[in-house]
């Protein structure tokens, strides 16, 4: 990852994420910034202003290989609870505790799960399945899915206008 | 402060400018060999009938060359800059002594564009040496098996490797009676054998095994016919054995029945292909083609590949000491990313690179192995060659 000054329109630094680095997501006061790895399967953090790595977060599903677990798309929610991770090949949406870093629960999605939305009061997840062409509708408070819409053919990012 | 940051997160790390900045800091030199032959057969000019040159004769250096100029950023972020270093051995050149003086000067990674006896031959100098060499080149199993050496790692796929994705694909298709024509070279002769212990392995039928002769003697014409050699035995398919193509590109379509043709035309199994469009390889395709003016094809993506695990482990172990890159290699830590869908890594009991395997036509990925439903109790990237328990390579 490389970090840009963007009045001096140069890198200030180059840090060394875990293979394949795909989404970032910055916590909303700004004093960490995690970083999808999705070959290694996990999320690497890295402390801000600092710009060094201070923690990884591994996910593995019950009955899944590491080498199925492909994060992507990473949101934190607004007030900075809450994360949540797409998992790619694990069909899985990870739910992370932002301060303690722990796992809370592993949603069932559908297959390849890739781009995620929070509608505005982020009381719905949306998620982008690729490789079963639909959309998976998580309920935040329960954290169970409420239901799956058929899309176009390998769905890959979500936009909700609900402002 | 922060917000005046901006934080770019680069997707596909190469390609991308920007010398200045962190680059300050000292650089150190590491280089990677990359050894040929002159006179090296497999570069030799080769004429099919009426002056068409049907193989493709490129050798591999631009794979390497891709690869280390998708590491210079990640050289940059440890203040390493990498380097290969290309040597061409004269015919009377000695490659043992050769490598030798290479590793005097610090040279100590070598990439392998040389003929398999002389792979061997290295790989047996150079055993429990600290020295880390790549064949990019030969599906040969002896290499993978007898022949094997600790020094010796293999991102070229085996012939095992290979015949058995496209198995298993005749196999998911439901062909599973076999019509084998083979060849007279004795490189035909190995690859239908491996075709056929592939072919025990997934549960095919072999109905025949038919020789053919590339001739025009009328009293041949048994072996010379493609309609009356491939007439008279109930089959699904045709397996190929042609390494020179001559004989093979006639083989579609001039069948006694109508069935398709895989192995060496028709469908083939390979590393890599150009048309390959999933999982970044589009990326690959262009940076190799930015740099080489011309399609990327398996044998480049082996010395990639080699280039992308040496720089992987330098980066992730911090080190720059061989043994300790080899242990790096060969440990669960180690990953490498396939553009393939899976990533790649080392079997322990052979050296090889485990990675997925395209099934191909000339201008179409038709399906990626290992197929869906192909399990293997670690990784599914074992149902595709050698496993440990049938793996007859013992290091040391």
């Amino acid at each position: 990852m490389h970090v840009i000054d963007t009045e001096a329109q140069e890198v200030i630094k180059d840090i060394l994420v875990d293979t394949r680095p795909r989404r970032f997501a910055l916590t909303p006061d700004e004093t960490e910034l995690w970083v999808s790895a999705e070959l290694a399967g996990v999320v690497n953090i890295i402390g801000l202003p600092a710009l060094e790595i201070i923690d990884d977060i591994a996910f593995l599903p019950t009955g899944f290989r590491k080498e199925q677990v492909t994060p992507v798309d990473v949101l934190i929610t607004r007030d900075g609870t809450r994360a949540y991770v797409a998992l790619g090949r694990a069909n899985h949406v990870a739910v992370v505790d932002v301060e303690s870093r722990e796992i809370l629960d592993y949603v069932l999605v559908g297959k390849r799960a890739w781009g995620l939305a929070l509608t505005h009061d982020e009381s719905k997840l949306y998620v982008a399945n690729g490789l079963s062409d639909d959309i998976s509708i998580i309920d935040t408070e329960s954290l169970k899915v409420i239901t799956s819409i058929p899309v176009g053919m390998v769905p890959y990012g979500i936009l909700i206008d609900d402002h | 402060m922060i917000i005046r940051a901006l934080l770019a997160l680069l997707m596909f790390s190469a390609g991308v400018g920007g010398a200045s900045g962190p680059a300050a800091a000292a650089k150190e030199i590491f280089s990677i060999g990359y050894l040929q032959r002159e006179g090296d057969p497999a570069y030799a000019p080769h004429r099919a009938y009426t002056g068409l040159v049907l193989r493709d004769r490129a050798p591999a250096l631009h794979g390497a060359k891709t690869a280390l100029r998708e590491s210079r950023i990640l050289g940059r972020s440890i203040g390493v800059k990498f380097d290969l270093r290309k040597e061409k051995l004269k015919e009377s050149d000695d490659l043992i002594s050769r490598i030798e003086d290479l590793i005097e000067e610090e040279t100590k990674v070598f990439l392998l564009d040389l003929p398999l006896e002389e792979v061997v031959q290295a790989a047996h100098a150079f055993t429990g040496t600290d020295v880390i060499l790549f064949n990019i080149r030969h599906g040969a199993d002896e290499l993978r098996g007898p022949d094997c050496s600790s020094s010796l790692f293999h991102t070229a796929p085996s012939d095992a490797m290979l015949m058995d994705a496209l198995a298993q694909h005749l196999f998911e298709r439901n062909w599973k009676d076999v019509l084998v024509l083979e060849g007279e070279e004795a490189r035909d002769s190995v690859v239908s054998t491996a075709f056929q212990a592939a072919a025990k392995k997934f549960g095919l039928t072999i109905v025949d095994v038919r020789s053919f002769v590339l001739s025009n003697d009328p009293r041949a014409r048994d072996e010379t016919n493609i309609a009356l050699l491939t007439g008279g035995a109930e089959h699904d398919v045709i397996f190929l054995a042609d390494s020179l193509g001559e004989f093979g590109r006639y083989v579609p379509y001039q069948t006694y029945d109508p069935r398709p043709v895989v192995g060496s035309e028709g469908l083939v199994s390979s590393a890599w292909h150009w048309t390959w469009e999933r999982h970044g390889a589009p990326q690959l395709n262009q940076r190799f083609d930015r740099i080489a003016k011309r399609r990327m094809k398996d044998s480049d993506y082996a010395a990639w590949a080699a280039v992308k695990s040496v720089v992987e482990a330098i980066v992730r172990s911090e080190s720059r000491n061989v043994e300790e890159l080899r242990d790096y290699i060969t440990s669960e830590a180690f990953t490498l990313d396939t553009y393939k869908g899976a990533p790649g890594s080392f079997r322990r009991w052979n050296n090889q690179l485990r990675q997925p395997l395209l099934l191909h036509t000339h201008n179409a990925v038709v399906a990626r192995a290992p197929l869906e439903g192909f399990l293997h109790q670690t990784n599914n990237l074992d149902t595709l060659g050698r496993d440990q328990p049938e793996s007859a390579c013992r290091f040391e």
